[in-house]
């Protein structure tokens, strides 16, 4: 076992199913209070949606998760976010592997300006791996995985950057999936997407979650009706309600929430 | 553009609208029927077409409201419940409309002993009351006033599971007496079903309300 691997917080041999808890989490932005103690298990190989009011800091909890918010200046945590029971916080945590564990898709698909190869390779290629015909197999899998490799399969050394945008955000997903996560984090993926792209998108995450736990931050009602099992419901700062998808969007037991995704207040 | 609250606020004015008109139906077809009106039962046909009309103006309506918010949580309740309390208004008209069509066109002097020992008059009071019932439960969002009228129902029950045996005995008591009889067992029938619409309109309500499923259950 690499040093790398042993500093990771996710057994590898049970990395398909991992838990993600959150106790008592307070996030402060130097003085400002982003997160206001909040408790929260997630369940693994499930869509749990996080839903708020622009500045309700869902972004920020889910950034938690795979230490992004690490960067950000005047950034402080109090409390503890574990994954399979192991504290991701704790010093001697190996950061990028963490990363690799824990992969993230963002509201503006990011392609490398690189070909379509190399973009989903990139991730194997900063893990030192060089055995191409590993790599070729990890780039097919991927693409395939995200339903892009039949339409891009003659094309794999275009640039990423030719693609449309529907077919860049799958790109960027199947980048996240090459290096093998066990855990997604999605912060408005489909935000900046046409409807069908959308759709896509959306129908590869119900795919996705037989495989890996996927947490998706939107501002689509309808989108987290479709494709979460869970939804959280944060408003400034607060954790108001967490339940099952079905119950928030047919019979939430809080006003606030009623209000919020029936398009009353926020 | 019409918000979501505006045009929540219009279907719901249209749900009262269609409550005050079947409810003008149902009366009026117990007053011609009563009085053996037949011009009161001919513009009870004749209002069947407003009844068709604002059906159909619902139904559309919810549809909209559907496609253009994407309700969810209280206000898809709300238009699912409407949809099927327009759908069970609706019936109650067509069993105005066909007591008032007996009234028009079977000319038949119905003798009051039967009409007494059928509880015609018992029945038309019960499904009358427990429509005032459900018409002020909607109008203020009360499934506590709905409640009220699953108990009014089993009475409603209780006269129309008695008529076919005294229905029965006076028959073979007076075999002449056939036709007249089979008219009242007819509006018994339409009255029993009456009730069992009303029923749904108050399970419906407390849906919206509660998001309570009470259909199929026992009721207290």
């Amino acid at each position: 076992m690499s040093k790398t691997e042993k500093e990771g917080v996710i057994d590898p041999a049970i990395k398909r199913k991992q838990k993600l808890e959150a106790k008592n989490i307070r996030v402060f932005y130097d003085d400002f209070e982003a997160i206001k103690g909040i408790d929260m298990t997630i369940k693994a190989n499930k869509v749990t949606a996080f839903i708020g009011p622009s500045g309700c800091g869902k972004s920020t909890f889910l950034r938690l998760f795979n230490r992004m918010n690490d960067y950000v200046d005047g950034f402080r945590l109090e409390g503890e976010i574990s994954i399979d029971g192991k504290n991701i916080y704790k010093k001697k945590v190996n950061v990028e592997q963490l990363r690799k564990q824990v992969g993230m898709v963002f509201q503006k698909p990011n392609p490398f300006p690189k070909s379509i190869f190399e973009n989903v390779a990139y991730g194997l290629r900063i893990q030192g791996i060089k055995d191409k015909a590993f790599l070729q197999e990890k780039v097919v899998d991927s693409l395939k995985q995200v339903a892009l490799w039949d339409e891009v399969k003659d094309d794999l050394n275009k640039n990423a950057l030719t693609l449309s945008g529907g077919q860049q955000q799958r790109l960027c997903i199947a980048r996240t999936l090459a290096v093998e996560p066990s855990i997604i984090l999605m912060d408005e993926p489909t935000s900046a997407l046409d409807p069908i792209s959308t759709s896509k998108i959306e129908e590869l995450i119900f795919e996705l979650k037989n495989k890996y736990t996927i947490i998706i931050v939107t501002h689509n009602m309808q989108q987290a009706g479709r494709v979460s099992d869970y939804t959280a419901f944060f408003y400034l700062g607060e954790l108001i309600e967490y339940d099952s998808t079905k119950k928030i969007f047919t019979n939430p037991a809080k006003k606030q929430t009623e209000n919020y995704i029936t398009g009353r207040f926020g | 553009m019409i918000s979501l609250d505006q045009h929540k606020d219009t279907l719901n004015q249209s749900g009262i609208e269609m409550l005050e008109l079947c409810r003008k139906q149902l009366e009026d077809t117990r007053e011609a029927f009563f009085n053996h009106d037949s011009d009161l039962a001919e513009e009870v046909l004749h209002k069947e077409n407003r009844v068709n009309a604002l059906d159909l103006r619902i139904d559309r309506d919810c549809e909209r409201f559907i496609a253009l918010h994407t309700p969810v949580a209280s206000d898809l309740r709300f238009v699912l419940a409407l949809r099927k309390i327009n759908f069970d208004l609706e019936r109650i008209g067509d069993h105005a409309y066909g007591i008032s069509n007996y009234i028009v066109d079977v000319d038949i002097p119905v003798d009051q002993k039967y009409l007494d020992a059928l509880q015609v008059n018992e029945m038309f009071d019960a499904a009358i009351s427990m429509y005032e019932d459900i018409a002020e439960a909607y109008v203020q969002s009360s499934s506590k006033k709905s409640r009220k009228v699953f108990k009014k129902e089993k009475s409603l029950n209780k006269i129309n599971m008695k008529s076919f045996k005294i229905i029965a005995e006076e028959v073979k008591k007076d075999p002449q007496s056939i036709e007249q009889l089979l008219l009242l067992f007819s509006v018994i029938k339409k009255l029993e079903r009456i009730g069992d619409l009303i029923t749904n309109i108050a399970e419906e309500i407390i849906f919206y309300r509660e998001a309570e499923v009470v259909k199929h259950k026992k009721k207290k």
